[in-house]
This record gives C-alpha cells, sequence and structure tokens, in this order.
C-alpha cells in the first residue's frame, strides 16, 4: 500500500516536467510549427532560473524564498522564451527547415544548460553541488493542512505550486483551443494557413505567439525539474530524455492538452517504474525507460488504423507559410 | 469616373521573378451587376483577382472601391472593403466543422458561442436559399457542398463583392444550375460578382458584362449582349479558332480491353466500383461520364494496375490477337510484358508528376528503367522535354523549371506529352482539359484524336458533356459505381446522359 502510494507520488512528480514540455509543444504544434527544441528549452529555462535564484541568494545576506523564486521564474521564462524566439525568427521568418532548426535548438539548448550549470559550480567554490535552497523552499512548499492528510494528502496535495498551476494551465489552454475564437483562429493557422490567412487570421502573428508561448511553457518544465524535483541543485545531463518524452506525449495525447494530464502521469510512472521492480539489473533497467515510447507507438499504431481524422496531427505541421507562393 | 462603379483597377502590375502576370491591366466592376473575367490559362486572371482579395500585392496600379483609393495588404482588407473570393482550390480547413470554417479569423468575444453563430448562419442560408448543415465537418462533404459552405462564409463576412474562381469545374450540370440561381438572387440583392471562368456558354448565360484578358493584358469588357461565343473566343485568344472538335470515323477497329464484372472496394470499405463490365477498341475514343466521385478513378486505376480488384478481370487484347489477363499485375508487371499503358491522372501534381523536378526530370520518371549505366541518361530525356515544350507550347522559363510553378494548363501539357510520347496502345485520361482554356483544352483534343488514328485505344474521363458527345465514339456512364450503360455518343443527348449518371437502375427499370 504505502509502496504504491510512494509509487503514485513520484509518477506525478516526474510526470509534471514531462507534461509542462508537452502542453507546450502542443501550443507549438497547434500553430503548424514541429518545435524539436523542446529539450534544448527545457535546458535553458532550467539553468536560467537556477542561474537566477543563485545569483540572488549570494547576493544578499538573507535571501527572501518568495523573491528568490519571481527571479528564477522570470530568468526561466525570459531564457526560454528567447530560444522559442530563435527557432521562430528562423522557421516563420526566414522559413528554415523545421526539423533542423529544432535539432539545433536542443544541441545549442543543452550545451547552454551544461556551460552554465557547470560554471555556476565552479563560482560555487569548485567541487560539488550547488544549492540554492532558499528559492528551492519556495517552489517545494507544500499545502498546509491538506498535505498532511493520510494517503490522499500524499497522492494529491504533497507538490510545490508549479505542479497546480500547470493543471490550471491545461485545463484553461484547453479551454482557450476548443471555446474560443482565438483558439479556433490557432488551430485553423495549423491545420491549413492559406486559409487561415484568407480568412482574416495574422498568421505569422499566431506562429510566433503560439511558439513563444510554447517555449516559455517548457522553460518553467526545465525549472519545476530543477527547483522542485531536484531541489535546486544542477546535475549536468541531469534531464534525460524527459524533452523527448514530452514530444513523445504529445502525439500519445494527440494533441489535446487534457489528454496530456493523465498521459504524463503514465509516462512519469513508466519512466520510474524499474526503480520498483526488484531485481533488475542496468540493461534491463533501460528497456524499462524505454516503455512510454513503445507506448506512444502503440498509440500511434491504433490511431492510424482508426483514421479518425481528428486524432492526426495539424495538417500543416512543419511546413513554412508564404503567402505569394505558387504551387 | 462612373458612379456606379464598385472597383476600378488602373494600370495593375505584378510579376513573379520574370513571369510577368498582370501589364497595365484597367478593370472596372459595377453595382449590382455579375462580370466575367475571361481568359486563357496564364493569362492572368486569378491573379488579378488575387490583387483584389489581398493574397497578392500589385507591383504598380492603383484600386479604387466605390471611388475611394485603397491599399489591400492582405485578406482583411478585402474583408473589411467588402471583397470575398472563393478560390478554385476550397480554403477551408478540413477538421472544422461549416459553422467554424465560416467565422474564422473573425473579431467577437472571446468566448466563442457556437449555437449563436449556426443561429446567425442559418438564417443567411434561409434567406439565401442555400442547403448546408452548419455542424457538419468539411472532410464528409461533397466538393459541391463545400463550395456552399465557402459562398456563406463570404456572405456572413458581409461581403458585398463576390469573386468566384473557376466555380463550375468540380460541378455537376444541376449543380451548376442551382449555383447560378443563387449567383442571380444575390445580384437581386445588389451584389456584384466577378466570376472567373472560360467556358463560353457560362459567360453568356450567366453574366451582364465579359472582361477579356490576354497574356495578362487587358483586351476590353463587352455586354454580354453584344457577344457570341466566336467573338470573345477571338477577344481571348487573338485570332480566329476553330470551335469545333474534329471528330474522324474509328478505322478498323479492334477489340483492345474487355473489362468484366470489376469490384473495387476503398479503404473504409464500400464498393466503390460493382460489377463494371465494357470494352474499349483501337481508334476510338471511349469517353466515360458520370458525377464526380462515382467510381471513374478507381475504373482507370484499376485498369493501370494500381488498384487491386475484388473480382472480376481485365484482358488485354494484342495486335497479334493474342489475349493476356492483366487482372492480378501491378502497373510495373504490366509493362515489362510489353504493354504500353498510359495514364494521365486526375491528379496531375499528385500522382502524374513531381512538382519539385523539372520537365526533364519527370521525363525521366517514364524512362529511367531503360538505362543500362550506373549514371542517369539526362540527354535524352531533356531533348524530349525540348521537344514537349516547342510542339506543345508550354510556357516555362525552361526545361528544367519546377513543373509545380508551371500554371495548370501547362503542366498538363507537360504530363499528357509524356504519356503519348511512349506511343501507347492504350491511353487514359481522367479530366484531361479540367482548367484549361480553349486552346489549350483543343491541343488536347488534336492529341487525343492523333492517338486514336495511330490506331490507340483511348479513354477520356471527362465533366463537360458537351465535349464528350462532340469528341468521344461511344461515351460509358457510371453511377454510383455501377455501369448504367453505353451510348453511341454521335446521337445520344445530354440529357440522356444526365439521367443515367443520376439512375444505374434506370435502364433496368425502364427497359
Amino acid at each position: 500500500m504505502n509502496l504504491i502510494i510512494v509509487f503514485l507520488q513520484k509518477a506525478i512528480a516526474q510526470g509534471i516536467a514531462i507534461l509542462y514540455g508537452a502542453n507546450g509543444e502542443i501550443v507549438t504544434e497547434k500553430s503548424g510549427n514541429l518545435n524539436l527544441g523542446v529539450p534544448g528549452m527545457m535546458y535553458m529555462g532550467g539553468v536560467a532560473g537556477l542561474m537566477g535564484a543563485f545569483l540572488y541568494e549570494n547576493s544578499v545576506e538573507n535571501p527572501v524564498p518568495f523573491v528568490g523564486m519571481l527571479i528564477a521564474l522570470i530568468c526561466a521564462l525570459v531564457c526560454s522564451g528567447l530560444g522559442a524566439l530563435i527557432y521562430s525568427v528562423l522557421t516563420i521568418s526566414l522559413r528554415a527547415n523545421q526539423n533542423v532548426t529544432g535539432l539545433a535548438l536542443t544541441t545549442f539548448g543543452m550545451g547552454f544548460g551544461n556551460f552554465f550549470g557547470g560554471s555556476l559550480s565552479k563560482l560555487a567554490g569548485g567541487v560539488g553541488q550547488i544549492s540554492t535552497q532558499a528559492t528551492a523552499s519556495a517552489f517545494r512548499a507544500k499545502i498546509p493542512v491538506l498535505s498532511t492528510l493520510p494517503v490522499v494528502g500524499e497522492v494529491l496535495f504533497s507538490y510545490g505550486f508549479l505542479t497546480y498551476l500547470f493543471i490550471v494551465l491545461t485545463v484553461v489552454l484547453s479551454w482557450f483551443l476548443y471555446r474560443t475564437r482565438k483558439g479556433l483562429n490557432l488551430r485553423a493557422v495549423g491545420e491549413n494557413a492559406a486559409t487561415a490567412d484568407a480568412a482574416g487570421v495574422n498568421v505569422t502573428a499566431y506562429k510566433y505567439l503560439a511558439t513563444l508561448v510554447g517555449g516559455m511553457l517548457a522553460g518553467l518544465g526545465g525549472l519545476y525539474f530543477v527547483m522542485e524535483y531536484t531541489g535546486g541543485t544542477w546535475v549536468n545531463n541531469g534531464f534525460g530524455d524527459r524533452g523527448w518524452l514530452a514530444i513523445a506525449l504529445v502525439i500519445f495525447a494527440r494533441w489535446r492538452p487534457l489528454n496530456a494530464i493523465w498521459g504524463s502521469i503514465l509516462f512519469g510512472g513508466l519512466y520510474i517504474l524499474y526503480l520498483y521492480i526488484p531485481g533488475l539489473d542496468r540493461s534491463m533497467q533501460e528497456i524499462f525507460k524505454a516503455l512510454p515510447y513503445v507506448v506512444t507507438i502503440v498509440v500511434l499504431v491504433i490511431t492510424s488504423l482508426r483514421k479518425k481524422r481528428e486524432d492526426q496531427p495539424p495538417m500543416s505541421l512543419g511546413l513554412a507559410y508564404f503567402r505569394e507562393d505558387r504551387g | 469616373m462612373q458612379s456606379n462603379a464598385m472597383i476600378e483597377m488602373r494600370g495593375i502590375t505584378k510579376h513573379f521573378g520574370s513571369v510577368v502576370a498582370n501589364e497595365n491591366v484597367d478593370l472596372t466592376v459595377r453595382r449590382g451587376e455579375i462580370l466575367s473575367v475571361l481568359g486563357e490559362n496564364g493569362s492572368g486572371k486569378t491573379s488579378l483577382m488575387n490583387m483584389l482579395a489581398g493574397i497578392y500585392f500589385p507591383d504598380a496600379g492603383h484600386i479604387y472601391v466605390e471611388g475611394r483609393e485603397v491599399v489591400i495588404r492582405s485578406p482583411k482588407d478585402a474583408f473589411a472593403l467588402g471583397i470575398g473570393m472563393i478560390h478554385q482550390h476550397f480554403k477551408l480547413v478540413d477538421v472544422l466543422t461549416a459553422a467554424e470554417n465560416i467565422i474564422l479569423g473573425l473579431p467577437g468575444k472571446l468566448r466563442l458561442d457556437m449555437r449563436e453563430v449556426e443561429r446567425d448562419i442559418l438564417r443567411l442560408t434561409e434567406k439565401y436559399g442555400f442547403e448546408m448543415d452548419p455542424h457538419e465537418k468539411i472532410y464528409e462533404m461533397s466538393v459541391s457542398q463545400k463550395q456552399t459552405v465557402e459562398i456563406v462564409k463570404m456572405l456572413y463576412r458581409g461581403a458585398n463583392i463576390l469573386i468566384l474562381d473557376e466555380p463550375t469545374a468540380v460541378l455537376t450540370p444541376q449543380e451548376t444550375d442551382r449555383l447560378f440561381q443563387v449567383l442571380r438572387n444575390m445580384r437581386q440583392q445588389g451584389h456584384s460578382i466577378i466570376i472567373i471562368t472560360h467556358k463560353l456558354n457560362e459567360v453568356l448565360s450567366l453574366s451582364d458584362r465579359v472582361a477579356v484578358l490576354r497574356k495578362g493584358h487587358s483586351v476590353g469588357s463587352i455586354q454580354t449582349s453584344e457577344a457570341t461565343e466566336k467573338s470573345l473566343t477571338e477577344m481571348m485568344v487573338g485570332r480566329r479558332v476553330d470551335l469545333n472538335i474534329e471528330r474522324p470515323q474509328p478505322v478498323n477497329p479492334r477489340l483492345k480491353l474487355k473489362v468484366r464484372d470489376v469490384t473495387v472496394v476503398n479503404d473504409e470499405g464500400r464498393e466503390v466500383l460493382s460489377h463494371a463490365a465494357f470494352e474499349a477498341y483501337t481508334g476510338e475514343i471511349l469517353g466515360v461520364a458520370g458525377i464526380a466521385g462515382s467510381g471513374q478513378k478507381e475504373l482507370l486505376e484499376a485498369i493501370a494496375g494500381l488498384q487491386p480488384l475484388r473480382s472480376g478481370s481485365i484482358e488485354y487484347t494484342n495486335r497479334k490477337g493474342h489475349v493476356k489477363e492483366l487482372t492480378r499485375m501491378t502497373a510495373e508487371e504490366i509493362r515489362e510484358i510489353g504493354i504500353r499503358l498510359a495514364f494521365v491522372p486526375e491528379d496531375r501534381l499528385g500522382m502524374g508528376l513531381v512538382a519539385s523536378m523539372g520537365m526533364t526530370g519527370n521525363m525521366m520518371l517514364r524512362s529511367y528503367k531503360r538505362g543500362r549505366g550506373f549514371f542517369s541518361e539526362r540527354k535524352q530525356p531533356r531533348s524530349l522535354a525540348e521537344r514537349i515544350m516547342r510542339e506543345l507550347d508550354v510556357v516555362t522559363p525552361g526545361v528544367e523549371w519546377p513543373v509545380g510553378r508551371m500554371s495548370g494548363g501547362n503542366v498538363q501539357k507537360v504530363l499528357v506529352g509524356r504519356e503519348i510520347a511512349s506511343s501507347p496502345q492504350v491511353l487514359m485520361v481522367a479530366y484531361p482539359v479540367r482548367g484549361l482554356d480553349i486552346n489549350s483544352s483543343h491541343t488536347i483534343y488534336r492529341l487525343l484524336n492523333e492517338q486514336k488514328k495511330n490506331g490507340s485505344a483511348v479513354i477520356c474521363v471527362g465533366e463537360d458533356l458537351d465535349v464528350l458527345l462532340a469528341l468521344c465514339d461511344r461515351i460509358l456512364v457510371l453511377a454510383d459505381g455501377h455501369v448504367s450503360g453505353t451510348v453511341d455518343a454521335r446521337d445520344a443527348t445530354k440529357e440522356q446522359i444526365g439521367l443515367m449518371m443520376t439512375h444505374h437502375d434506370a435502364k433496368e427499370a425502364q427497359p
């Protein structure tokens, strides 16, 4: 019983970072941009938030957790937003190939994260881990009272605010996409940019905004991982392949934010399942870690067989749009 | 400037790279009139209209709407001026409903109340007499239903100047009549309508005035009442053109193809072709008529070896009278046993040609298997491409220019030219003149007749019954996947075929 509760709790904690990245990517893909730079932007958001918090905590005598948290949030949003901006300028304005640009952004973002993360460790005195405990404590603060409830408290109320913020954000995002005019316009841009354009939708603006917001959401996912999951420290390449899991989750959720919520918990659970199965050696662990991808492939096979149009990716995903293009 | 002018375009010029789309074009649209813009392919009709709709931006020239000079930078600007354009390729999002497509991009409250929107739309459809379900998804609709959505979309946006680009190209005669009725209703309500077309009979029956473009220049405009098919053609082409389609008597017809009991099932498991049977002879053109999607495509693809058959057989008789069964063969196997089947598909740039390659590359698609060396042989395809370009008057900057950037008529010439170059024994063409102007169409008819005289069996799927009746020797009529009969094109009537297109059991009901 206890083991199950711990497993659930860890699965959710694991899932949130993925969920941030996935929803960021859903918004981006709804505008027809396939941004494979999600892992990179998660690194960028994470390390920038950490740097902001670290510099703040080192420059004042008694760091206030709340201020540190704000600084970390702003840094993460700005930095991951910049990553998305690079991608947007290249793919939307200059119409570069989206796959290549996205992969380059991931490579860049990971290097960026590891470089500055490593530098921070050096600034902190060379050896070992850096720590931004005050800020992390703000991110990790649990809900009072509710979190002390047995079972329910542990499974549902034992997380920092980013978790709850994101559940709310996901619901809002879903409402936005399917119940508002702007959301309809955004979906149309991703399906058929020429049609949206002819209907008077500013395609370029929608693509830029969706990609920027998507990048920022991914950055928050990185920040969540650094601050809440690992408690304000940095390990080079500590992210593992969570960024790619986020992209797989987009497909798994069939581009619907609400599906991504439970999908993220499933992915999180599958990702850490190996820790809870006794007697696995290293190679078996890696196989277990690949389970989310297997599930994604199964979903792909099933949706391909069912051929339901609503379950397919946005039609012009990956294509640049140029109004006067003939042919 | 006349006071009743809705739109005046003055000195409009537009270039695409080195290609001139429009050069110093003038056009006037009056209030409450239906204006036809007539011209051959590549004469710049669509480009000119795209500049009104805000899709293209003119390089030079002025546009006046109701006497005021305007700058139209985007479709949004065009809407604001009450200009709405219905493109040849519909601008609709497939996975959205009709209502969602109609309100797309419109300002309003953040929250979207679909029920309210649908009520507004129903009010509008009742007013003009449209039939449309606002709830239906676009991908479930037929072509004419999609067109209705497009028109309603423009009206919902308050368009009082409506531009339609080749609206009848994909409609049945009955649907065309209904569309024209709606357009006349709209004229009655004071809307101005511009219709881009090259079908002369439509120009004459529908419009009040005709503006003619030739090679990007405006030739002038005349009242429809003063125009005849002949005079319009001369304005359009710049010289006298013989409008009659030649139809030589078949010489020594011999059985070439025998199709028996062919049934084809589509991906969803529906029978798209049921027990179809017919024969095709050398030296004749067999027309295939039917409402779009009645199994024409599947029939041709089945013969070409591109569609698996559920049942039935296809037999080919060669020159010596030997019969070969093609039933379970793929296109490649058919070629390997030495049968030259040529197929010009409906989807020219999807199935027929590679859009991003030049003419030479596209010629090679047909011939690369003949090469022996490791390196590809480009000289021959290149000279074939140059020959086609010369003989069929293909307008392109060069044989290496991507075919996807050519106009529809030129694309078709490249495709038909390539297929004919293999001197086929059976030539199958689907909608060979769709989107083509008179001149190009007649070039294609001439090419088909040449093949007929050379002793090929020509099978031609068409949509314009007048043309089928004038060009073909016999016409096979399909209705909902069934063969409803074969008629002699020399004495059949349009009405007779129209009836057969809708009732495949009519023949059985009244023997």
